[in-house]
């Protein structure tokens, strides 16, 4: 036999092997299993951004007929049932972070709505809250001026208003959070169980020694390495793609504008080149625990740092250029929110393609340069 | 007989559903060297704990030292007459710790004072020989200077009652006779003093004055040596333990034969190294190793644990490449022809290293193929290997199910599965029961004599050394004799092999042949040593002070010398904290925007000068068409796109409110909501400032908004105190949480079940050095805060100081409690990151407010440390609040220490199971 089928033939005998030892391991299978479907519900479902049961108190220092329809107005979901403060509780009750708005109403402030002279309501907002307060306030200035525009001129803002804003949201018309967030959820799994599951692999067979008989055959590391990445990426792929289909879109029906074979594609290639930066980590380290410790930040880093919680623009530009040029992850979150969001197509992402490949070459190879000195060392 | 030392009435011991120690009654004699042997696996090791109080008496009665060891406050009392040193090579030593500290820290868990422990330490180096290596770490000793350390550790307190667990195993022949030496003479010195030793070896129990033979949990045999070989009637110790055997287990049994090997003229020989040499560093492995074995040798290669046998063995396989020298197989060098050369070799490591998720039959399967044994013969030969190694009844079941010898059997038929002509077997019997270790070498005689195969084998055992063809005796990275194992004794002038071998690792490390193996200042030493006053409190106190520091102190020495952990502890809080405080931002800036203007007037122009003059939006190109505009919002280009229509400016001047249509890319809801915040208050900007224009009645009320804490309304104000919370629990749990587990699962544990340390004294000594790291990170953090993320602390420092302190502590004690129900290292990181990371996350106010939580999201919270300290980081960050504001949050904190302490000294056992 010539090179090359040898190297392939030896390359399906390993990959084979590790699928039955993921297999065999019932501990990871549940946690793949639930990563991709409950964790992706309830994340999606429940960790949102959404405005939702804020609580408001109102010092109300005019008790008019308007004063009390300001309050009536401040409703759930968004808000919850406004509460009544006294104007010397409001520092205190701000300190202990009770509420996240406090409206003021000042004296006559009925009046003078009704005599056109200029008067002002005041909003304290924690600050703190970062999440909700930016957004809750704009919508709670709207409730006012709304209700103030009926109460005075009997209808809406927008009789007023001299230009009509017509907002649509391109990809996602109600800027529903679950959207968003279970997909990004899917990605997030793919990127951390792929590193999770490659790079124990190999540590399972550094603790067990088994790795030293593989080497004593007429094995190579390169084929022990990607018989590992194919095996390992080949699981997540197909998990992610059951969870894309009966999660995301049976259960959670969130409309997919794009191509899904695309993603696959992209996924696939994309969980070779994190597989192998899972190996490379497992090299630094000899026992599982060792790897654990190594892996929870990088993937901490990788989870929050690519631009799927928060996006790449609100980073410093230094922080950006370190991740793209060191990780694949923020390219293979735009790829994702590109193909999957978007709707774009293989001559929009092409490109992300080049750089998982790019990237996938490098940590590879650098794995199978440390490979033989770490794994026969520890 | 005078009282016994000891004794075991109706001892039973379970692990889960094997019976390890089965109705066990036995009394062990007082005052003289007692033995437990019989192979691994027996009880042996569990009779010893039970013995020492280690482990937890399951059912029956033990009595050590005249106490009856089921009462905790007689393990108390007894626990500094007794002395216990666990099974494995310095199994409750530490590494990284050199000789002087692993001493210093047994002294100092024995309440020495620091004179009385220099005096101690210096006289038994002196009398082990160790005394050139105080600074060594005992990681890097060899396996006989590990054991003698280990002795050492457990003679500083002067026990009156021994007991070693296999304390010879893997240690070479000359360290072995040096460490019973020692006992005898140190026996001498202390006539009073009990020692009992299990033991694998039935050479060594020769020596011993009593001795009860082990099998499944049963004694089969007890009393003086002769009278076990008597009552057998067999010549050596080893036959006598076979022959006692109950029938079952002897079936099938034959005695080992060598057939003579015939000899025939050399070609090439099989097997060739010349000057083979390998460094690690500046530590030689193995130093100008060289021999030649021809074709059909079974070839012994024999040496201590350490001594570079393996790693010899592995530069033969190719697994190293040496530094120096070379290697032949057939004539073949490696280098170019590995994968033809790998064909013809079998190799089976020291220890068991198939895969366990693979069956027997999946195993022989995947090895099969991987050697490109013809598909077609695949099946044949797997059929084969069943019948040959006696596989057949376990084919389909999982290794892991399997007996020791059975597992063997099947390392060995994977090894020779691809007919190999060279066999490279490191240490296959060691722990294997004597009946399976013979019925495995014939085997190999089979396949050298019949087959023709070259088998190089490594072994302990001096009896299969002896069936060998040659063999070379190794020692320190040398061989330093290679031939026949007779002729080896004879030129020696030995009658046994043994003998001879010893003599041989003399002559290398320069011993005079006949000198006592004590020298008399060693003597002098032991004397010193052994009757130095008795340690000053003859009852341990409950509490002391001194055990907690040595456990802290040894704990700080071992996290300073390991990278990875100290990485994580300190690095890992740095690095997350820069990536929580930059990548969970909430602030929504440099918005691309593009227009696509159909109107091109003033007034066009004028609306959109509102948007490119504002902070958060940047301009892009415009657009011109309607394709365009669908395209750069899928790639992403634009996140909004304004459509003005044509006559807009005609529209707004005669006030017949044209629409503008705004596009907002909703693939990212935060980021949509947000920009539609923005672009509705420009608009509004836009409306006022018209009606401004044209002298219109503006609309009178005015909405001020004030951003208290934070009036830039940055995230970071808001993001970074509460990420040192969530800082501040995970890692400093996790480290404290392994910092227990790892010491169960290295079986330094053991050290806190055999002496007087009390459980808080453990929990509190393990504690300290984790919040003093946590209390640097914490520092760290402060500064990250003040200076990379710019952020001013408008509060009360005390208070942040004081809070933090309690935090830690809290979350420390946390871990610990993790610690006492996971039992590996991995659980204990995954259980501790998960239950710390949920409440930390979701229910503290680091995202949703805490104020928007409702009843069980709340209560869930506020049953951890995390939700009563974010309020005092953040309030003394952004909300610049003190003492008379957050005060009942400090003594919540206070609270969680104590409960926490108190619920891991209950769940925490002194014993093993």
């Amino acid at each position: 036999m010539s090179k090359f089928p040898r190297w392939s033939a030896g390359l399906f005998q390993l990959f084979i092997k590790e699928l039955r030892s993921i297999k065999a391991d019932p501990i990871m299978l549940v946690l793949v299993l639930y990563a991709f479907t409950l964790a992706v519900y309830s994340v999606s479902t429940s960790a949102s951004t959404e405005l939702r049961n804020l609580a408001v108190a109102v010092v109300d220092e005019d008790d008019s007929q308007l004063s009390r329809r300001l309050i009536e107005a401040i409703q759930p979901p968004i808000f919850q049932q406004a509460a009544k403060l006294s104007p010397r509780d409001v520092d205190v009750a701000l300190n202990e972070g009770r509420y996240v708005f406090v409206l003021d109403i000042p004296p006559n402030f009925e009046r003078d709505v009704l005599a056109d002279r200029p008067a002002e309501l005041q909003v304290e907002i924690d600050a703190t809250a970062m999440v909700f307060a930016g957004n809750g306030v704009v919508v709670l200035q709207n409730v006012i001026a709304n209700e103030i525009s009926e109460f005075r001129y009997g209808g809406g803002l927008e009789t007023t208003a001299p230009v009509r804003l017509v907002m649509r949201n391109a990809f996602n018309p109600n800027l529903n959070s679950v959207w968003f967030g279970a997909l990004m959820q899917v990605m997030n799994n793919v990127t951390m169980l792929t590193l999770i599951l490659s790079g124990a692999a190999l540590i399972r067979e550094r603790e067990r020694g088994t790795v030293e008989h593989l080497l004593v055959m007429p094995v190579g590391a390169s084929q022990i390495v990607l018989a590992k990445i194919l095996a390992n990426g080949l699981i997540i792929v197909a998990a992610a793609t059951l969870s894309l289909v009966f999660v995301v879109q049976l259960l959670l029906g969130v409309p997919i504008q794009g191509s899904v074979a695309l993603f696959l594609l992209g996924t696939t290639i994309y969980t070779l080149s994190i597989a192998s930066m899972g190996i490379l980590v497992a090299t630094f380290s000899t026992s599982m625990a060792q790897f654990g410790l190594l892996a929870i930040p990088v993937l901490i880093v990788l989870n929050l740092l690519s631009g799927s919680a928060t996006p790449m623009e609100s980073m410093p530009v230094w922080l950006r250029y370190v991740m793209q040029s060191l990780t694949t992850t923020p390219h293979f979150v735009s790829f994702t929110q590109a193909v999957l969001f978007r709707g774009g197509g293989f001559p929009l992402v092409w490109q992300y393609l080049l750089i998982f490949l790019a990237f996938g070459a490098a940590y590879f190879l650098v794995s199978l340069a440390r490979f033989r000195s770490a794994v026969l060392r520890g | 007989m005078t009282e016994p030392v000891a004794r075991l009435d109706g001892v039973s011991h379970r692990y889960g559903k094997r019976l390890a120690v089965d109705d066990l009654t036995l009394a062990i004699p007082a005052g003289c060297m007692a033995g437990l042997i019989g192979p691994d696996g027996v009880g042996k090791s569990t009779v010893l704990g039970l013995l020492a109080g280690v482990r937890r008496l399951q059912t029956g009665h033990v009595e050590t030292l005249g106490g009856d060891m089921a009462v905790k406050r007689v393990r108390e009392a007894a626990s500094p007459r007794i002395a216990y040193m666990p099974q494995g090579l310095g199994r409750n030593l530490y590494p990284t710790l050199t000789v002087f500290e692993n001493l210093d820290f047994f002294a100092r868990l024995f309440g020495q004072g620091a004179a009385e422990r220099q005096e101690r330490i210096r006289d038994l180096l002196t009398a082990t020989g160790l005394d050139p290596f105080p600074d060594r770490p005992a990681g890097k000793l060899s396996g006989g200077m590990k054991q003698k350390l280990s002795l050492c550790c457990a003679l500083i307190h002067d026990p009156d009652f021994l007991i070693l667990d296999e304390p010879t195993t893997g240690v070479d022949p000359l360290s072995r006779q040096q460490f019973w030496d020692l006992i005898d003479t140190i026996r001498v010195r202390r006539p009073q003093m009990s020692v009992i030793v299990a033991t694998a070896y039935m050479e060594e129990a020769e020596r011993f004055d009593w001795l009860a033979a082990m099998d499944d949990g049963k004694v089969i045999a007890e009393g003086s040596p002769d009278e076990v070989r008597a009552k057998a009637g067999k010549d050596t110790l080893e036959e006598a333990f076979i022959a006692l055997l109950p029938e079952e287990k002897r079936l099938g049994y034959q005695s080992v034969e060598v057939p003579p090997r015939v000899v025939t003229p050399d070609e090439v020989p099989a097997i060739e190294a010349e000057g083979l040499t390998c460094r690690f560093g500046d530590f030689t492995a193995v130093d100008h190793v060289s021999f030649r074995i021809s074709k059909g040798e079974i070839f012994g290669f024999l040496g201590s644990n350490g001594c570079g046998k393996s790693t010899t063995m592995k530069m033969l396989t190719g697994l190293i490449t040496p530094t120096e020298g070379w290697t032949k197989l057939f004539g073949q060098s490696l280098a170019g022809n590995e994968l033809e050369i790998k064909q013809h070799v079998g190799y089976m490591s020291q220890s068991f290293s198939l895969y366990t998720e693979l069956t027997v039959r999946q195993n022989l399967d995947l090895h099969a193929h991987l050697f490109f044994i013809p598909a077609d013969e695949i099946a044949a030969r797997i059929d084969e290997m069943l019948d040959t190694y006696d596989l057949r009844d376990v084919a389909d079941s999982f290794p892991d199910s399997l007996p020791l010898g059975m597992r063997q059997r099947l390392q060995l038929a994977v090894a020779v599965i691809h007919r190999p002509s060279i066999l490279i077997l490191d240490e296959p019997t060691s722990g294997v029961d004597p009946v399976a270790r013979d019925s495995f070498w014939r085997t190999l005689i089979t396949l050298a004599r019949d087959h023709g195969v070259t088998i190089f084998i490594s072994t302990h055992f001096m009896n299969e050394a002896a069936r060998c063809d040659r063999i070379s005796l190794m020692h320190a990275g040398k061989v330093f004799a290679v031939g026949a194992p007779q002729e080896l004794a004879e030129q020696r002038g030995k009658a046994t092999l043994e003998e001879a071998f010893v003599s041989y690792l003399k002559e290398a490390s320069g011993i005079p042949e006949e000198a006592p193996v004590a020298t008399a200042e060693e003597t002098a030493a032991l004397e010193a040593a052994t009757n130095a006053a008795p340690a000053a409190a003859a009852r341990p106190r409950r509490f002391d002070p001194g055990r907690l520091w040595a456990y802290a102190r040894r704990e700080t020495m071992e996290l300073l010398r390991d990278k990875i952990r100290l990485y994580f502890a300190l690095l890992g809080p740095v690095l997350l904290m820069i990536t929580f405080g930059y990548g969970i931002s909430f602030d929504v800036e440099n918005l691309t925007f593009a227009v696509y203007d159909q109107d091109r007037t003033p007034e066009s122009r004028e609306l959109m000068e509102n948007f490119s003059a504002s902070r958060y939006f940047s301009e892009q190109p415009e657009i011109s068409s309607e394709g365009e505009l669908q395209n750069r919002l899928k790639s992403g280009d634009v996140n909004i796109a304004i459509e003005i229509p044509s006559g807009f400016g005609r529209d707004v001047m005669a006030s017949r409110q044209p629409e503008v249509a705004v596009t907002v890319d909703g693939s990212m809801p935060f980021r949509a909501e947000t920009a539609r915040g923005y672009v509705t208050g420009l608009a509004a900007g836009y409306a006022s400032e018209l009606a401004a224009q044209r002298g219109q009645a503006v609309p009178s009320v005015s909405i001020e908004t004030r951003f208290r804490y934070n009036q830039a309304f940055k995230s970071v104000n808001a993001m970074v105190p509460s990420v040192i919370m969530l800082m501040l629990v995970l890692i400093p749990a996790i480290m404290a949480a392994i910092g227990i587990v790892r010491e169960k699962e290295t079986g330094s544990i053991a050290n806190f079940y055999s002496t007087p340390i009390s459980k808080a004294e453990f929990l509190l000594g393990k504690q300290l050095p984790y919040v003093g790291v946590a209390l640097l990170s914490s520092v760290i953090l402060f500064l990250l805060a003040l200076y990379l993320f710019q952020l001013p602390l408008k509060g009360s420092f005390g208070l942040f100081a004081v809070g933090t302190f309690l935090y830690i502590i809290s979350t420390t004690g946390f871990g610990q409690l993790v610690s006492t129900f996971t039992r590996s290292q991995v659980a204990a990181v995954v259980a501790t990151a998960i239950i710390s990371i949920i409440p930390a996350v979701n229910f503290s106010g680091l995202i949703i407010p805490v104020s928007s939580l409702t009843g069980a999201g709340r209560a869930f919270g506020l049953s951890f440390p995390p939700a009563w300290y974010q309020p005092i980081s953040v309030g003394a960050f952004t909300k610049g609040l003190g003492w008379a504001d957050l005060w009942p949050n400090v003594l919540a904190l206070c609270g969680f220490c104590v409960l926490f302490f108190v619920v891991s000294l209950l769940l925490l056992r002194k014993q093993d199971a």
